[in-house]
């Protein structure tokens, strides 16, 4: 089995794509927002209820491969408690850490550095982002759907 | 199944992909081209290029007869009764644009009138349908799948109305492999007197076609389908609906006078072949034609159906893997999902031994609500493939389960 498989498909990923965290929708939500990637399907909807600029509760549903519910999983756990500023710069982090762009903090990512392994996968990078469009429109009360086309 | 000397006549799979061999078998999404072929095109470049139907000097006097006998070696080929019935287009997406945007543009459709579509079609199928609904009017009525993937031909019946002016069936599902009885859907149109299109993008390739027997009224096919090149496909109409029908686009060629006042069209084919043609393309899916043709279709069917069962009878020896459509008559083309993995993640680990398979809707997201399914795995075949490809196919899938664990009790 070759190495970068083993880095893109690592227990935790499996785990978490496997069981997502946060999943199921949030009745109280405020910031609602659906992502989907037509190319595949992978499909999404973003849950968040802020409050002060803040991401004080957030949950998601949908359906997608194991690099995209996994994402998404990881991904409400990174922000919870968080500012609207700092989710947007964890995103930007996020994107340069899985196009392999600039250097970003791996400690800023935290847990997030586990899904480095997307970066040897061109084709699979909108599967791990899809998550992160979507609660940046969230966020933003952007009207449409994302669309990772 | 035995390994087969076709193999060699395709370049391209002689090349490595990350240090593996490549398996190619995603054939339904296109079809790797022969040496003939390749050969076709270059020769065409090399020593023939002009322009077609314009020039008095002698290259261009023998493109247009390069041009034409591609014309009459496709006619063959589907056993057209009149050559002047085959059209080129870029493809099979835009024939049926051709049909329906025509059919629209001759006002045969009032507002309220039905056509009827299948529930297996790729979106090929049902959005320029949709696109001319939006302007006539016309209502979308649908053939119902049933589990096995084959169409429920009573529900077909009893969908016909006063209203039904128009049938477009898909021949070969692209996504479960099912083979259409057409004949028998056209007798059913027939007794109504209603039309039947029918899509021939995955059949043609993999089954003999006979438009005459099929008694369809258009066929519409992709050339790069069947080992020929990209943007070329076919429209066969009959005469009486070619004539019936106005242009779809205007240009050069399909034109016998022009004035500001009143331009008069050129007759079939050329009505429809507006602007410089894809001459090259045409004359490499004659290549194409020719090179398949050497081989009998008894040998081509029985060496498909082989490749098939072994496919399906190793597939099922693994765990977790659900088939999708098990029709009878069927071709090369099989979806399957597996329970411990998504359908894309099977893709990405597919591609890093080499082998080439679709994953994702295949274009039919009508069908895969159906089968309650995302995406599928679909792993489709060519005249070149064999028992190596299948031996790098299944141990790559038990790797899968190897990164992903034995499937779990649900479906997540």
């Amino acid at each position: 089995m070759d190495d970068a498989l083993r880095d893109l498909y690592q227990e935790v990923i499996v785990d978490h794509g496997r069981h997502p965290r946060n999943r199921g929708v949030l009745l109280n939500a405020n910031a609602v927002h659906e992502g989907y990637n037509p190319l595949c399907g992978d499909q999404l909807t973003v849950y968040i209820r802020e409050e002060a600029g803040r991401v004080l509760e957030i949950q998601f549903e949908g359906h997608g491969c194991a690099i995209s519910m996994a994402s998404a999983s990881l991904m409400t756990e990174a922000v919870r408690g968080k500012t609207v500023v700092e989710v947007e710069a964890l995103f930007h982090a996020f994107h340069d850490l899985v196009t392999e762009q600039g250097k970003p903090s791996e400690a800023a990512l935290g847990k997030l550095v586990i899904l480095k392994g997307v970066a040897e996968f061109p084709m699979r990078v909108k599967c791990a982002t899809l998550c992160w469009h979507t609660i940046r429109a969230a966020l933003r009360h952007d009207p449409a759907v994302v669309s990772t086309e | 199944m035995q390994n087969n000397a076709w193999r060699a006549d395709f370049p391209i799979l002689t090349q490595t992909i990350r240090g593996k061999p490549l398996t190619y078998l995603d054939s339904a999404a296109t079809t790797q081209k022969p040496q003939a072929v390749l050969d076709a095109l270059t020769h065409y470049y090399t020593h023939l290029n002009a322009n077609v139907h314009r020039g008095v000097y002698y290259l261009s006097e023998q493109a247009t007869k390069a041009y034409e006998v591609a014309r009459q070696t496709v006619a063959e080929f589907i056993h057209a009764p009149s050559v002047s019935e085959v059209i080129f287009t870029r493809g099979t997406t835009e024939a049926i644009n051709l049909v329906a945007t025509s059919l629209a543009r001759l006002k045969y459709f009032q507002s309220g009138d039905e056509i009827i579509l299948s529930g297996m079609e790729h979106h090929s199928n049902i959005v320029p349908w949709q696109l001319i609904a939006e302007e006539t009017g016309i209502v979308l009525r649908v053939i119902p799948v049933l589990a096995d993937g084959t169409l429920d031909l009573d529900a077909y019946t009893a969908l016909f109305s006063a209203k039904t002016k128009c049938v477009s069936v898909v021949h070969v599902s692209n996504v479960l492999g099912t083979i259409n009885p057409i004949e028998q859907i056209v007798a059913i149109a027939q007794a109504h007197h209603v039309p039947v299109l029918v899509d021939g993008a995955q059949a043609v390739g993999h089954i003999p076609v006979d438009v005459q027997a099929l008694g369809c009224d258009f066929y519409a096919f992709s050339a790069h389908k069947m080992y020929g090149p990209t943007g070329i496909g076919v429209l066969w109409g009959r005469s009486e609906w070619l004539h019936r029908l106005p242009p779809y686009q205007g240009g050069g060629d399909m034109i016998r006078s022009v004035s500001f006042e009143k331009t008069t069209f050129a007759d079939i084919p050329a009505k429809f072949e507006a602007g410089t043609p894809a001459i090259a393309e045409v004359i490499g899916l004659k290549a194409a034609i020719d090179y398949t043709a050497a081989m009998p279709w008894n040998m081509r069917l029985a060496h498909e159906a082989a490749f098939t069962a072994a496919v399906i009878a190793r597939l099922q020896t693994i765990p977790g893997v659900r088939m999708i459509g098990n029709a009878a008559s069927r071709i090369g083309v099989i979806s399957f999902v597996m329970s411990s993995a998504h359908p894309h993640d099977v893709g990405t680990i597919l591609d890093r031994e080499g082998i080439a398979v679709r994953v994702g809707h295949h274009c039919a997201m009508p069908l895969m609500k159906q089968f309650a399914v995302p995406a599928t795995i679909r792993v489709s075949c060519g005249l070149y493939n064999d028992e190596t490809d299948i031996a790098h196919l299944i141990p790559a899938l038990s790797r899968v389960i190897e990164l992903f664990g034995r499937p779990e009790s649900h479906h997540g």
